[in-house]
């Protein structure tokens, strides 16, 4: 297998992912609660704190209130969080560490099966996520069903865009504090400038149309309108955007980490 | 016999350097076979192609009489592999690691059960099967990656040094181990620079340097051509010592404070020596491999 050559993929990627699970299946009592605890801190913070300065916001001609405005949002920036950092910090350990791709790759495992486990996996962490915050966040009643159902199929689509690009980093630092960059340069300005906290149409027109390059901004949107209730056509293009980002990302970081690991 | 690895002028280059210089060589089923070499000598690099976690460069390379790039994963249904870290699942345990690496071979769950309480028997580690990996100590774990690279019954087991930062007790318990498996036929291909481990595992070996092959052969024939029966080693030679060396033709390595002769003849020449010549210390053993290694490859430091 050549850093160029065909890609070696088989369901056998599903080891991979299991491996993963059994895992987190040993500790998955603190990983439940950052996605239980997190929507209650910001609704805490928002909703009660920020809100009364904020007031109701007009959404596609009706009035909604701050923390409704929000609430897909976070539900979004959690999906991007939980992929980006699984496959990036979590996957660098296991193979810079703890050496569990150099294993698996002694084994009938190819590296590309590798890879995708591990992306596949981190867009599994973004479902788990995102079904427990969507369920904190529906007690509120803060999402409409039953369209609000395919926001779970969403954090799927979502997690393997994230973890995709994710994993693009991890083939190509050098060292995990290097991590910092595409932290600081990529998941912040999207934190802030994906629609997530004010709507976009307050930014002036280049940063509007900037920001549809990010991820972000799309599943914030898929988001929000699912969490109203609508299903529109538009919503097309922005899982058609996400599909196409998971599709460059997922061979493109496997040619880089061929790159990296098989020598 | 059938030959489990066959090389045949395999080459591994690493941009501009070289570090597997065209060697070639066969492993027959059932055999121990070793690559013995200095770090950087291409060991490692060699045994990686093996298994098809690196690609080589050029070169024949057929494992159990299959091609390696059209049969590379059918051949990798039939490796164990032991690396050279320790790469264990640190947050499960013992036998969940066994599991967990059952599952790459597509072994069902029942059957990785059984097989992997078989290993912790065999491992003594049967006690500490609960156990997270984090608890265990370095003899332990290195026991469990040997016990894992046999998960799925290997034809051929791959080991790269397998023994290196253990203590005395713990690689006497491998070495016992890995003599089990060798008398009960498996193949085993051996990395290592512990000439004491070559000598008791490998039936065969070959000592590397540099990317080549210096020599190959059992290695009590490797003893005696290269370094005869004995060795006698005298420190603080003095220049009468090395004239008559010099005049009986004498194999000889002179390390300045102390030199040594390698010699088949073994008490006539002790005892005109250590009479004649002895100022400080002179002692006579057996010839080893070490002696062999450290003959064929050199005595500077590498790296």
């Amino acid at each position: 297998m050549s850093p160029s050559g065909d890609f070696h993929i088989s369901r056998r990627f599903l080891r991979v992912w299991k491996r993963n699970l059994t895992v987190y299946r040993k500790n998955w009592k603190i990983s439940f609660l950052p996605p239980l605890l997190e929507p209650l801190f910001y609704l805490m913070a928002f909703g009660v704190g920020l809100s009364a300065l904020v007031g109701n916001l007009p959404y596609r001609g009706s009035e909604i209130s701050y923390i409704a405005f929000i609430a897909p949002a976070l539900i979004s920036i959690n999906m991007m969080y939980n992929a980006f950092f699984e496959t990036t910090y979590s996957s660098f350990v296991r193979m810079y560490y703890q050496k569990t791709f150099d294993a698996m790759m002694a084994t009938p495992l190819f590296l590309d099966e590798v890879i995708i486990g591990e992306i596949v996996w981190g867009a599994t962490k973004s479902v788990m996520a995102t079904a427990i915050m969507q369920g904190v966040l529906s007690l509120f009643g803060l999402i409409a069903y039953p369209e609000g159902l395919l926001i779970l199929p969403l954090s799927f689509l979502g997690g393997m865009a994230f973890g995709a690009i994710g994993m693009y980093f991890t083939a190509i630092v050098s060292h995990i504090d290097i991590f910092n960059l595409p932290v600081f340069l990529f998941i912040t300005p999207m934190f802030l400038f994906s629609g997530t906290f004010f709507p976009l149409e307050t930014l002036p027109l280049w940063a509007q149309r900037l920001s549809y390059l990010f991820p972000l901004t799309h599943l914030v949107e898929t988001v929000r309108t699912l969490s109203f209730g609508r299903i529109e056509p538009s919503l097309a293009l922005n899982v058609l955007y996400l599909t196409v980002f998971t599709v460059v990302f997922s061979p493109w970081s496997i040619i880089k980490m061929r790159r990296r690991l098989i020598k | 016999m059938d030959s489990v690895i066959e090389a045949r002028d395999l080459r591994k280059n690493f941009g501009p350097f070289v570090a597997v210089d065209g060697i070639s060589f066969t492993v027959s089923a059932g055999e121990c076979f070793g690559i013995l070499g200095p770090n950087g000598a291409g060991k490692t690099s060699t045994i990686r192609m093996i298994y098809g976690f690196s690609p080589r460069t050029a070169g024949e390379l057929r494992v159990f009489g299959l091609e390696i790039d059209k049969g590379l994963r059918q051949i990798k249904y039939g490796i164990g592999v032991c690396q050279q870290e320790n790469s264990l699942d640190t947050e499960l345990t013992v036998l969940q690691n066994l599991e967990v690496f059952a599952g790459y071979f597509d072994i069902e769950p029942s059957a990785a059960r059984r097989r992997a309480e078989d290993l912790l028997k065999f491992i003594a580690l049967e006690q500490r099967q609960e156990s997270p990996v984090v608890e265990l100590s370095g003899g332990l774990m290195r026991r469990l990656m040997l016990a894992r690279a046999l998960i799925n019954d290997p034809r051929l087991l791959i080991l790269d040094e397998p023994t290196t930062g253990l203590d005395p007790q713990s690689r006497h318990q491998i070495w016992n181990r890995l003599e089990e498996l060798r008398a009960g036929g498996l193949t085993i291909l051996l990395t290592t620079h512990y000439m004491e481990e070559a000598s008791r595992l490998c039936d065969r070996l070959i000592i590397m340097d540099h990317g080549r092959i210096l020599v190959e052969g059992k290695p009590a024939d490797l003893i005696r051509r290269h370094a005869g029966r004995d060795v006698i080693e005298v420190s603080e030679p003095t220049d009468q010592l090395r004239a008559f060396i010099a005049s009986k033709g004498l194999a000889h390595d002179d390390l300045g404070h102390r030199l040594i002769i390698y010699c088949d003849d073994r008490d006539r020449l002790y005892a005109d020596v250590s009479s004649r010549f002895c100022r400080q210390g002179c002692i006579m053993r057996m010839a080893t491999l070490e002696d062999v290694f450290l003959k064929l490859t050199g005595r500077e430091l590498r790296e």
